[in-house]
């Protein structure tokens, strides 16, 4: 029973990382939109509109963290362009910066992970881990219009 | 008969060149023309935190905004330019100036040596605020750090280079009103209209600009080009560009940088929130209100 679920864990691995060798911008993007879905449901929870959930906190969390490792192998030099991307050229021009920001988002996300234990410190914890968003978007990101 | 023409000539450039030089002249606000004021500090932070004078006079890439020394690279289409230093150091900041100086500079883009300043820095906004409002904000910043550095001169080409031109750009572009209430509206509504048009100066980047740098008036808050030249572009801030937002949404933008499908500020804004987050809620309620009000206008077409 184990040798069949485990081969499907390799394969969804595998395909994974194919799929993040093959497109990294598709797959950059998704981790964002992840993120982007997630803090939607952290600004209901905050703003009363859906009941807060510790499992759901932890998960929008656990997303952040994974975001935040595996964003900084996304960017490889060949994908500046190429697809659909609001990178900036900064990103590459200050990699080391812009992988430490990522770095300290994923960890971050850890220690907000485990400092949430109810509402009140949900929206604590969330208030200092959105500043990291901000702080990449405003060099890296291309303007929104 | 060339003689005089010459002579007619020679006298049309005199006459021309004093006309320009006229009505090119720096106006300035007298210190006896101020009546006397005890300045109010948590006004004055709050005209600070809704001016966003830290956006551009901070020191660059450090986290305490309160150091006013300047620096900041702003590019556009006449040159670039660089933030001066704002803090109160007396010879490369603020420190020395009185507070005509202070108001001359807010309302009619004058240095206190009596030159133009150029239009990056939004007086044709600043202009709409109150006397008060002005006197307060100058007295905190006061009370900021001085930082020492002078700024660097800005790198423009000619003719930008010639300040006294800026003495025409003002003819076209500064009325020298001041804000006018709307009787018919709310208190929050006229609160929000006084924020957002003046010390918070949000239409000098959501609005088209014409080829001289002047507003494109009838598409106010519509967006439009990236004025620093980068391939994305500013959003449009009336109902055509955000009408699915709420009042709310608005609010939460401005407080802590979040947009409603999840996503988050980038560019320019992210340092306008990290002014309008310390701003009193009700203040970002009035803006909210305020710009959800707007007329829909359809911004310049993507290129």
């Amino acid at each position: 029973m184990i040798r069949p679920v485990l081969a499907v864990v390799v394969l969804a691995l595998g395909a994974t990382a194919l799929l993040a060798q093959s497109d990294p911008i598709a797959t950059r993007r998704a981790l964002m939109k992840g993120n982007g879905d997630q803090n939607k449901i952290a600004t209901e929870m905050i703003e009363g509109k859906r009941p807060f959930s510790l499992d759901d906190a932890k998960k929008i969390f656990a997303t952040f963290e994974e975001a935040g490792e595996k964003a900084p192998a996304l960017f490889p030099d060949n994908s500046k362009t190429g697809g659909d991307t609001a990178a900036l050229p900064t990103v590459w021009e200050s990699k080391a910066d812009f992988d430490a920001r990522l770095a300290k988002f994923a960890k971050d996300s850890k220690a907000a992970a485990d400092a949430t234990k109810d509402a009140d410190s949900f929206k604590a914890v969330m208030a200092e881990i959105r500043k990291n968003c901000g702080g990449c978007h405003q060099t890296y990101r291309k303007k929104a219009s | 008969m060339p003689r005089k023409l010459a002579i007619l000539a020679a006298a049309i450039a005199i006459i021309a060149a004093a006309v320009f030089w006229f009505i090119t002249t720096p106006a300035t606000i007298a210190a006896s023309a101020l009546p006397a004021h005890t300045p109010d500090l948590t006004n004055g932070k709050t005209m600070f935190y809704a001016g966003g004078c830290a956006a551009c006079h901070t020191v660059p890439n450090q986290e305490d905004k309160t150091r006013l020394g300047g620096g900041l690279a702003l590019k556009s289409p006449f040159g670039t330019f660089y933030a001066p230093n704002i803090s109160p150091h007396p010879s490369d900041g603020i420190g020395n100036w009185n507070e005509a100086n202070f108001v001359s500079a807010m309302w009619k883009g004058t240095s206190p040596a009596g030159s133009h300043y150029y239009p990056v820095f939004p007086y044709p906004s600043y202009q709409r605020m109150k006397l008060d409002d002005i006197r307060d904000l100058f007295a905190y910043l006061k009370t900021l750090p001085a930082v020492a550095g002078k700024v660097r001169d800005h790198d423009l080409p000619l003719p930008f280079k010639l300040r006294r031109l800026v003495g025409m750009w003002k003819l076209l572009f500064l009325d020298g009103r001041p804000f006018a209430p709307e009787p018919s509206r709310s208190a929050q509504w006229n609160r929000g209209a006084y924020l957002v048009n003046g010390p918070s100066h949000c239409a000098e980047c959501h609005s088209p600009r014409n080829r001289l740098g002047g507003i494109v008036e009838r598409q106010r808050f519509a967006g439009g080009p990236d004025p620093e030249g980068g391939d994305g572009g500013v959003p449009n801030i009336t109902p055509a560009g955000i009408g699915s937002y709420s009042e709310r949404d608005v609010e939460r933008v401005l407080e802590s940088g979040d947009l409603p499908d999840g996503d988050s500020v980038g560019g320019a804004m992210t340092a306008v929130v990290a002014n309008t987050s310390k701003l009193p809620a009700e203040d970002r309620a009035a803006i909210a209100d305020y710009v959800k009000s707007l007329p829909a206008v359809e911004g310049p077409k993507k290129p």
